[in-house]
């Protein structure tokens, strides 16, 4: 019987950190990609974003969020898609988790994607729940993703992300 | 060793139609995730809705939903008590481009002692980003799902929706 969830490719920031964690040459074989990360940027603040470019392209993202840090919830919106991750002056040890749900990622239609994301400091404020609705206007197949920090410029060593490909059949 | 997360069913819709149901849902799974890539037939936007049951869809009002949701502009939160379905997205509704996306858990889903729930994220970056909370006041174990946008079955989704059940093991 097939797998229908299945681990494509993983990547751990070393020491010195990383500018970007990525994956190329994503087999087409599979129905929707979900990417899991685990990360921390060298940005001087307490939280940081992850963004992500789709087969290198830098251009047709946009993203609606909506947040939690405390108090009342926000949102806005972003020419890029986002997620919330620690930045260095958060608690140490501690990385913000998200999760990029990509469905029909080969298909001939702009890209769509389902965000996830927290960040978390032992303090009063600067963190986020995070949830985002994406879109890549482009009908590519996608077949690379790169992570960078949107504020920082790197990840810090221990950032990790997983790729994992999901089969409808 | 046994899958962990197995596809159930998928439906691609060809022409447009009213519900996309799955039935018959075995029950030896623990947890079951849908995903939803839906498209409306016609211009404008609608909110999809979700009908459960055992052996036939409850259309009482049996159903509520409490949802966060943000538009890029505003956030807020709303809740419906005693309806006859539950809200599968609020802002992250479905129009007729392709953005839209729901992913749908519904947690012990097979169980026969507790009500059960539904935790929905639904997008359309378009539109806004919603996160919901769904309620079948059921202890029955559900083994049907329809997802629909018009109760009444008047509005369409187009040809190309499409709808997939997974099965996740808990052993």
């Amino acid at each position: 019987m097939p797998v229908t969830y299945k681990k494509i490719a993983s990547v751990t920031v070393g020491a010195g950190g990383a500018a970007t964690m990525d994956f190329n040459s994503i087999p087409g074989t599979y129905t929707d990609l979900k990417l899991i990360i685990s990360a921390k940027t060298n940005a001087a603040s307490i939280s940081d974003f992850t963004k992500i470019r789709f087969n290198g392209v830098s251009t047709s993202y946009s993203n609606r969020n909506v947040y939690g840090q405390s108090g009342s919830p926000f949102s806005s919106t972003n020419t890029e898609i986002l997620a919330s991750c620690n930045g260095n002056n958060s608690t140490a040890s501690t990385f913000g988790n998200s999760e990029y749900y990509l469905p029909n990622y080969t298909g001939n239609t702009n890209k769509s994607v389902s965000v996830d994301s927290v960040s978390e400091t032992n303090g009063t404020n600067d963190t986020y729940a995070w949830l985002a609705a994406g879109l890549w206007s482009n009908t590519a197949a996608i077949t690379s993703i790169s992570l960078s920090p949107f504020n920082g410029t790197s990840f810090n060593q221990y950032s990790t992300a997983t790729l994992y490909g999901i089969s409808k059949s | 060793m046994p899958a962990t997360y197995e596809n159930i069913a998928t439906t691609t819709l060809g022409s447009s139609q009213a519900n996309i149901d799955f039935t018959n849902i075995p029950g030896t799974f623990t947890d079951l995730v849908v995903i939803a890539t839906l498209k409306r037939a016609a211009a404008g936007a609608l909110d999809a809705n979700i009908r459960v049951g055992n052996n036939s869809f409850d259309t009482g009002s049996n159903y509520s939903t409490t949802l966060l949701y943000g538009t890029g502009s505003a956030a807020g939160s709303t809740r419906f008590a005693n309806q006859t379905s539950i809200l599968a997205d609020y802002y992250g509704s479905v129009n007729d481009t392709n953005e839209h996306i729901a992913i749908y858990q519904f947690m012990n889903y097979s169980n026969t002692t507790t009500n059960k729930t539904v935790i929905i994220r639904a997008n359309r970056a378009s539109s806004g980003v919603d996160a919901i909370v769904g309620l079948w006041r059921s202890t029955s174990a559900i083994n049907q799902i329809r997802i629909t946008l018009d109760l009444g079955g008047a509005q369409l989704m187009a040809s190309g929706s499409t709808i997939t059940l997974y099965g996740i093991k808990a052993a």
